[in-house]
């Protein structure tokens, strides 16, 4: 697994305080009880973490841990072919 | 009208987290007042005052009875709010016996979510952070009432109210009228207070009006009040319901009275205490002459000790000097919106024990003020009428008088 999605999941468990182990990529929100508080939450630490903004529209859509993982990954291909470096930490 | 009983007892205080170690810690004089650790944000924990004292909860820690949503989603006192809501409710057995509808959530709580408030603003102030988006639900003062409301689902009148100081007396007296009025069957209600962050430790040591020692509430060396963070809850209810199934009765509110100064933001004016005094008794239908026991505001202040005591003279005339008068606050700091409802639990336990708390700490009562301020140890009382005053800044005053259940 990338860093990308080791960190995203470290960010998913920490929110929902669940052991790191139990969060996969197919893992769906559902599964782990997120409800809009939480998406909104996780979204602020991924946006910390990555140092990205994730669109309004993209919100909705996340649906599974690797929705989250491949739109950090795009959001930062995006940011890096706009030709701001983004960072890795908060 | 109805009479109204006292039911459910809950609390998480500097001296108990639980409503047994804090009557515990109440009649043995047991002080939460400890020197100033770990204040958020700072770069060592320290605020930086002349004062190094507060009333601070060390023995809470919220991830054994909330959720980590929960947890995140609010701040510090709606912790305190929901934790001594369940105690409260849970003793009264109040959603088993009341439906969700005619249930009541009235909290005092003046500061909201202070120490999240800052977290943010700070990151804002310093490096143009983007505020956490969970910043406006931690730190509204209506959070307590809310989540109570969520975690027990009550569906009844649910506010908060914010009266500096007199808060949750505020609170525990409209609840009390709710009830009493047959506008609610019971009700919870109570106050909750976290304040103690570094703006708001600087800020009052701004007013060079916290105690740089302790707060010794009517003592001739008295020198200021003790910051301190904490919730209490009452569980009240129509007489007729409590004993319909014979429910423990931990005690009786007969009256409420309130008033304003109209005079000075922070001076206190001795008339504006005694008019609420008043009306308290007025609407209990008592005389001064049943008033046997005083819990004081009593911050411990050079200004506030000395205008209540003329307020209490005021009121009670000749009898002033014989009332038993004690201030809990030499215990428990003040909490600002959730002090009167600590004092008000702190009044129900004593006269449901016959035991008036004494004011620790204080070997020199104030003789000026002739009042007679209880020190030493706790003094035993039979079944009377007490008064638990609530004087805030800005001149908003609330009393509720309590009764000896018999």
């Amino acid at each position: 697994m990338d860093d990308i999605a080791t960190r995203s999941i470290e960010i998913i468990a920490k929110a929902k305080n669940i052991p790191t182990d139990t969060v996969h990529l197919e893992t769906s929100f559902e599964e782990l009880n997120i409800d809009s508080l939480d998406k909104i939450n996780i979204s602020f630490e991924v946006e910390e973490a990555f140092n990205i903004e994730i669109p309004d529209e993209a919100l909705g859509s996340l649906k599974t841990v690797g929705d989250v993982v491949n739109g950090v990954k795009q959001l930062i291909e995006a940011k890096a072919a706009s030709g701001s470096a983004p960072a890795t930490t908060p | 009208m109805k009479r109204v009983v006292i039911t459910g007892l809950g609390c998480v205080t500097p001296i108990g987290s639980t409503v047994s170690t804090f009557g515990e810690s109440l009649f043995a004089g047991r002080s939460g007042i400890s020197p100033i650790v770990n204040v958020p944000d700072t770069p060592d924990g320290d605020p930086g005052v002349r004062y190094k004292q507060a009333a601070q909860i060390f023995d809470f820690d919220p991830a054994q009875h909330l959720d980590s949503g929960i947890i995140s989603a609010t701040n510090r006192n709606t912790h305190f709010a929901i934790v001594a809501a369940r105690q409260a409710a849970e003793q009264a057995e109040l959603m088993k016996h009341h439906a969700p509808g005619d249930i009541a959530i009235i909290m005092g709580c003046a500061c909201g979510g202070r120490s999240s408030e800052e977290h943010e603003v700070k990151g804002l102030y310093t490096r143009n952070a983007r505020a956490h988006p969970l910043t406006i639900v931690r730190t509204m003062s209506s959070a307590g009432a809310s989540n109570i409301s969520i975690d027990l689902k009550i569906t009844g009148p649910t506010l908060d109210i914010s009266t500096a100081c007199a808060s949750s007396t505020h609170a525990i007296g409209l609840a009390f009228h709710m009830v009493r009025s047959g506008m609610s069957t019971a009700a919870l209600c109570g106050g909750h207070e976290a304040p103690l962050s570094w703006g708001f430790y600087r800020a009052w040591d701004s007013m060079r009006v916290v105690s740089p020692t302790q707060c010794r509430p009517y003592a001739a060396d008295r020198d200021g009040m003790t910051l301190g963070e904490g919730a209490a809850m009452l569980v009240i209810e129509t007489l007729e319901s409590a004993q319909a199934r014979n429910a423990t009765i931990f005690g009786e509110i007969v009256g409420f009275g309130m008033s304003a100064d109209a005079n000075h933001i922070t001076q206190p004016q001795a008339e504006g205490a005694a008019a609420a005094m008043r009306k308290a008794l007025v609407d209990a239908n008592a005389s001064p002459d049943q008033v046997g026991y005083i819990n004081a505001h009593g911050t411990g202040t050079q200004a506030n000790d000395a205008t209540e005591a003329a307020a209490i003279h005021m009121v009670f005339g000749a009898r002033a000097s014989q009332i038993p008068l004690s201030s809990t606050k030499a215990l428990h700091g003040h909490s600002i919106g959730a002090s009167g409802a600590l004092e008000a639990l702190a009044t129900v336990l004593a006269l449901k024990e016959g035991r008036l708390p004494h004011t620790a700490g204080v070997t020199n009562p104030d003789t000026s003020l002739n009042v007679d301020i209880i020190v030493d140890e706790p003094r035993a009382t039979g079944p009377t009428i007490a008064l638990s005053n609530s004087l805030a800044f800005g001149g908003l005053n609330a009393v509720i008088a309590l009764k000896t259940w018999q």
